[in-house]
Parts: structure tokens; sequence; C-alpha cells
């Protein structure tokens, strides 16, 4: 019927016709493209590019090989078990010899005193002390009359180890664990096993900060999404109103409130309730409240959209069918809010994952999360591949809380998200 | 009116005195008194804004009457909260659970009542059964159309036999067709269970069909509550007469009134006769209302002079496949609407002068519009 209708359409132009539509569809698609092509380039620029360089350099491990050629060469085939031969004495003294005189020792120093304290001591008193390349045969003497510590195969061992190009050990350390002489993984010293109980605090403080935004966002977001709007709007105006001045500020405002002589204190003094201050702040609670104050948009917003999309008919409908008003909230309402709570936290959630600067004004040091010493690695300590180490760590838990949640979203609409 | 039913049962209902304002201002609902009885089917009909929902919504506890009382059971309600009233409601967009299937939708209201699981199920497949979706039980609302939702809503507000039903423009969202056949349905289900049913509706044609009787709302007073067929053939003011079916309205002055009927001059000249249904006395202007199909179109000057002739002009015909309707100028009057037998518009030509013709008893003389 339609082949009498359109002119032409008939069995032989169907092909130019599928074509014509992919044509149709291309030019769309370009358009596409091209609308979101800038943020993609900006994005790749400024945010994929240095996620792969931040997950490049937690293993990368190049430093040693530059300094030490000769002397990782020669440890190629040296089966660890006792002490090097001549061979990689005399290509250890050349390549100290060749690295003062480019003044490169304090990169491998550096970088070998991570994985053994003190290396930087050997490596750079040797340096120092040897005077020209030893006569053949007598390296391993000289080198280990200039420091003893040559004559240790743990010396040995850890150059091997950071002979590269790529290492674990980074990735190792950031999770309390190291190699031992013989390569096993082992727990690291308990003196250097920090970051266990730093991704511990950074994920309880998250948590708690995650419950308080939702204990404190939910009856406000409730307020929003059924309050007529005049008064709605202007609700949403002081819930945003955060949003207008800048973190910092924020923050440092806490300060003022919290601190020992600060208006929290000294109202209560006054009130006559304390007799000392109490330690509001420089403290877990600190942290907490400031981080809750923060955040609480991010779990406020999610929740409010939920609700918004629930009809108040749906309470009528319940109530008229019998539900005590508590009934009806928990078998009607809550179970409709459950995108918006998940959605919500979150968000929250994987920002307070990554909460820098509040804990660092308002915390103790026992308050320090995961993101002050990415931050002390990279900006005091230079130490940029244990930093980026822990930065993995941090990214892949993120990603996999983003996962298991969108695992259940989807769940949640295959089973549930039905509006009429 | 009320005097010629037969044996009223018992006001299940009462509204007395019932005032409703939400700005403190305008009373949405200004003065009501209303009897519901046991077992009937009675249809709040009325325009939006006339105060019909805000009656529907006091009588469910939605709303909190400004003034007066309401009784159920001769049990005074205005401070019991919704969920302990005992009334089961359909919504106008159903407000199925959408997070429930069709089964814990139905069986929500037997769950808040403690009901033991075995009574549920077993209370649950009946009225499965009863509205034919057996099959959906697992279903969620999302993925039913609006019909089975309708259905599925309904069978939720009976399950737990409440004394009343109170169903506000359950079918407005519905298509015609669907509609028609739900009016049916819930007609049936009226009948067999011996439910009482208050209706909320704006569209007189449902209400016609399904109630028992129709209280129509206009302005916040109930202006007529009444028999279908006494609304249609008697209603007391110009309101009902044109809200209720198709009418045509002819202004004219009362010349003189006799006993029930009253001689009326029309504005442009002309007079006739009309039953005297709601005129204050002579010289009072007055509003005539005519049904379509009580008007009868004579050849012109077939008979000298009759009660009611009154000259008119064809201004077009439509065919509407079971009649046919002309609508013509009469007395200044250019819709007035005559209903034909399919065919009989073949014989009427565009500006012909043509003789209408309608019984006394059949033109009432009502208050001016």
């Amino acid at each position: 019927m339609t082949d009498a209708l359109l002119p032409g359409a008939n069995a032989q132009t169907e092909v130019p016709l599928k074509r014509r539509l992919r044509r149709a569809e291309r030019a769309r698609q370009v358009k596409a493209l091209a609308l979101v092509a800038p943020l993609l380039v900006f994005l790749l620029f400024t945010f994929a590019g240095p996620i792969a360089g931040m997950l490049w350099r937690a293993v990368d491990d190049r430093e040693v090989r530059q300094v030490l050629p000769q002397t990782i060469a020669a440890l190629a085939d040296w089966d660890g078990k006792d002490l090097p031969d001549e061979k990689a004495y005399a290509a250890l003294a050349s390549d100290i010899l060749a690295a003062r005189a480019s003044g490169t020792v304090a990169i491998a120093a550096k970088r070998l005193n991570y994985a053994l304290n003190g290396f930087r001591t050997i490596l750079t008193s040797t340096a120092r002390n040897l005077k020209a390349v030893p006569e053949p045969g007598t390296a391993k003497e000289t080198l280990g009359k200039i420091n003893p510590a040559w004559r240790e195969r743990a010396t040995w061992t850890t150059i091997k180890d950071a002979s590269g190009p790529v290492t674990g050990f980074y990735l190792l350390a950031a999770l309390d664990l190291t190699r031992n002489a013989d390569g096993a993984i082992v727990a690291a010293p308990s003196d250097q096993a920090i970051y266990r109980d730093i991704f511990a605090r950074t994920f309880l403080i998250s948590l708690g900060v995650t419950a308080l935004c939702l204990i404190l966002g939910f009856p406000v977001a409730y307020l929003l999404a059924t309050l007529p709007p005049g008064r709605s709007n202007l609700l949403m105006i002081f819930v945003l109103l955060p949003f207008w001045t800048s973190l910092l500020v924020r923050t440092c405002a806490w300060i003022v409130l919290l601190q020992s002589k600060g208006v929290v204190n000294d109202s209560l003094h006054w009130l006559g309730i304390i007799d000392e201050p109490l330690r509001l702040i420089y403290n877990r609670f600190g942290v907490c409240v400031a981080m809750t104050h923060v955040l609480l948009p991010f779990m406020i917003l999610p929740l409010y959209s939920s609700m918004k999309a629930i009809s108040p008919a749906y309470m009528r409908a319940a109530a008229s069918l019998g539900a005590p008003p508590l009934t009806a909230f928990l078998r009607i309402y809550l179970p409709q809010t459950l995108p918006g709570i998940g959605a919500g936290s979150l968000l929250v959630f994987i920002l307070a994952l990554g909460y820098y600067i509040t804990p660092a004004l308002v915390g103790g040091a026992a308050d320090q999360m995961i993101s002050y010493f990415i931050a002390l690695y990279t900006t005091e300590t230079a130490n940029w591949g244990l930093a980026s180490a822990l930065g993995a760590v941090l990214l892949l838990a993120t990603v996999l809380l983003a996962l298991v949640y969108g695992k259940l979203v989807q769940g949640q609409q295959v089973t549930g998200g039905m509006k009429n | 009116m009320e005097a010629g039913m037969v044996t009223p049962a018992p006001a299940l209902v009462r509204f007395s005195g019932i005032q409703k304002t939400y700005d403190g201002e305008h009373l949405v609902v200004k003065n009501l008194d209303l009897d519901i009885r046991k077992g009937e089917f009675i249809t709040l009909l009325g325009p939006s804004g006339s105060g019909k929902t805000t009656t529907l919504m006091m009588l469910a506890g939605f709303e909190v009457p400004t003034q007066g009382e309401i009784y159920l059971a001769d049990r005074p309600i205005k401070n019991v909260p919704p969920h302990r009233r005992d009334i089961g409601m359909v919504f106008q967009n159903y407000a199925l659970f959408p997070h429930l299937t069709i089964a814990e939708n139905i069986a929500f209201p037997l769950s808040v009542r403690n009901t033991s699981k075995a009574d549920v199920q077993e209370r649950v497949s009946a009225a499965l059964r009863m509205i034919k979706m057996e099959a959906m039980a697992q279903r969620r609302p999302g993925q039913l159309s609006g019909g089975q939702q309708q259905r599925v809503a309904l069978a939720r507000a009976l399950v737990f036999n409440p004394q009343l039903v109170l169903m506000d423009e359950p079918l407005g969202a519905l298509d015609k067709r669907l509609r028609e056949q739900m009016q049916l349905e819930i007609k049936q289900l009226h009948e067999t269970m011996g439910i009482t049913i208050v209706y909320v509706t704006h569209d007189q044609s449902e209400a016609l069909t399904m109630s028992d009787r129709i209280a129509v709302f206009n302005d916040g007073i109930v202006q007529q509550i009444d028999r279908p067929d006494a609304l249609y053939e008697h209603p007391v003011n110009s309101f009902v007469a044109h809200f209720i079916g198709e009418n045509n309205v002819l202004a004219g002055t009362v010349e003189t009134i006799d006993k029930d009927f009253c001689r009326v001059a029309l504005a442009n000249g002309g007079a006739v006769t009309a039953r005297a249904v709601n005129v204050s006395g002579a010289g009072a202007s007055t509003s005539l209302s005519v049904r379509p199909e009580r008007v009868a179109i004579v050849p012109d000057g077939t008979s000298s002079e009759g009660p009611n002739r009154l000259p008119a002009k064809v201004q077009n015909t439509i065919y509407l496949g079971d009649h046919a309707l002309a609508v013509l100028e009469v007395a200044g009057n250019g819709e007035f609407m005559v209903k034909l037998q399919p065919g009989a518009h073949h014989s009427l030509t565009h500006g012909e002068g043509v003789t209408i013709t309608f019984r006394p008893e059949d033109c009432l003389a009502l208050d001016p519009v």
C-alpha cells in the first residue's frame, strides 16, 4: 500500500532509503558529538589525563634505574641469596661516580630511602668518600670500607627491588604491606603501618557524616517537597545558601563558633550549663559538624527530587485504606524515597571520602583523612609514588561503591521504580 | 420532589450545616445539609470549583469543615482521623502504590488491620477474581493499562468491606469507550454488593447513567438533589436545567400566572405558555427552558393557531448518526437545537423559515440566567 503511495519506494530503492536514514542519523550524531566535544576534550585533559598519570605514578619506578644503570644491569641475574659478586660492586662504584658528577645521587637516595630507612646516608656517604674508580677486583673491599652497609644483603636487595621500571612497592605500602628480603609480601613494620587505620578512619568519618546528613536532611527535604511553592522556594534558598560562600569561609566560621572561647562555649558558660569550656573543635566532633554542614545540600537535593515525585495522593490513599500516619510513612512513603536516599548517601559519602581542607582546619592529628596524607606526600615530601598509590586505592574503593550502588538502583528500577 | 420516593432507607451519612472556607474570605461550601442513605449510589455533580470535591474530602477526612458536623452512622466524625473512618476511597489517578504489586496493593488495607495471613490471601484472591485480574497479581501498577489500574483501585477500596465508598472522578483519565464500560461495571458492583457509594463527577451523562440520586452543586450550594429522571424532567432552576442534558434557553417576561402555568412574552415579540416553576410573579423576567427532543418542526402555515408556535429560521443541520440536530434561530436565540429523526435534516434548507411547536408542559419558566 505504501509502495503505491510513495513514488519510487519499491524493492529496488529500499537500500537507498536505508542509506538515507543512516545519513540522516549520522548528521544528528555528528551534531550531538560536536555539542559535547568541547567538554569531552576539557575532561580528557583535566580529568582522564591526570587520573591516568596518577595511576601510572603509583607503579612507576625508574629513578634508581636512571641513576644506577650499570648496577641494575649487574644485579639482573643476581639470585639474592648471598652478597652480589665483585662485578656488581664495580658497577655500583662506577655508577656512583657518574651520578656524583651529574648531581643525581640524591634522586636515587630518596627513592631507596623510602624502602630502607638510612639508605640516603649510605649512598651519600659513599658518594662523598669514593675518591676514584677502585682498582679492578678491589671494589667490594673499598665500598665495604667506606660504608659497612655494602656488606649487607638487605642493602643490595633494596636496590634490586627498586630496579623498576614498575613496582608494587607503593601500592603495597598504601595497604601497610611490604616485601621482605626474600621477596614475600608481609605486613609492614608497625611504625610504618598507618594507612589501613587512616583508610578506616576516612570511611568511618564519611559514614558518620553521611548518616548525620541523612538524619538532618530528610525532614528538611520532606518540608521542601510538601510546603506551598512560595515558602518552599524560600526554604530552598536557605538550603542552598552554603553554596554561596566559599568552603574555607564556612569552615573558618565553625572555628569561630566552636573554639574554646567561641560563641557556643561562651553561651553555654553564660547560661551556667558548663564551667569548663567544652572541647568542640580540633577533634572528631568538630570534623563531623563542619563536614555535615558543608555536605548537607548534597543530601537534601536528591531527597527533595525523589520526594517531589511522590504524589500526596499516595499518603491519602494509605490513610483512607486504614493506615495510621506512621504505618503509611514506613510502608508507603519511605520505600518510594529509597532511590533519593541512595543517591544522596552515595553522593555525600563519596564527597566526604575525598575531604581535605575541612578536617585539616578543624580536626586534630587523629582526625586527618586520607586526602590529607595524599596532599602531604605530594606537596611536602614529594613522594609522588606513595601519594599516587593512596589515591589509587581511594579511587578503587569509590568506584567499587559506585558500582554497587548502580547495581542496587538498577534492581530497583526493574522491580520497583514504576510510576503511573 | 422527595415526597414521591419509596420508603427512604435510614441516613448513613448526614451533613449538617456544613461550611468550608480555605482562605477565610470565600466559602467553598456555603451551607450544606445532605443525607446519604444506606445502600444508595449518590453522585455529587457540578462544574469544577462548585464544592463537590471539597465535600467529598471532608467526608473522607482530608479536609475539616469550617462549621457544621458530619455524622457517619449517627456518630459525629469531624474529629475522627481518615484512617479510623472506615471509608474506602478511589482516587482520580488511582493512587496505586507504585512499589507494591497488585496483590500487595489490594492486601494493604487488610494488612494494616492486622488481618491473619490466610484471611488476607483468601480475600485478596476473591477480590482479584471479582475484577478478573488473577493473572496479574504479581505485576506492578506501572505495567497495567488505565482501565486495569482502575479496577485494582476499586478492588482495593472494597476489599476491607468499608461502610462507605467514595469515588473522586475515578474514570476521568479513561477514554470514552472504557469509561462507559467501567460505569456499568461499577454500577453492577454497587448492585451486587449493596454498598453505599458517593461518587463525584463533572460529567452529567456519567451521573445520569450510574446514580440513584444526584446532588447538583454550583457555587458552593446544592442546587437540587433528586433521581436522575426527576432532575431532567423537573429541574428547579436554570442552572440545573442547563447542566443536566441539552437545553434551549429563551429569555422573556412573565405576563400572567395561572396556577401551574404562565404566559410569557418573548424578548422579540411573540408569547408562549409555560409551566411556572421558578418565577416570582407577573412582570418578572424569566428564562424558558425547552429540551431539544420536545420540540417539533412543522411545515410553515399548516395549522393556524396552537398553544406554543414560534417562527424560526434554519441556521444549520448536524448529522449525528443515531439522530440529527437542526440549529435554528428562535426569538433571538441563534443556537436553538431541535432533535430530528436521522434523515429528516435533508428536508431542511439553510435560511428557510419554519415553525416550531412544543407543549406548554415541556417548556419550563425558570429564574432568569
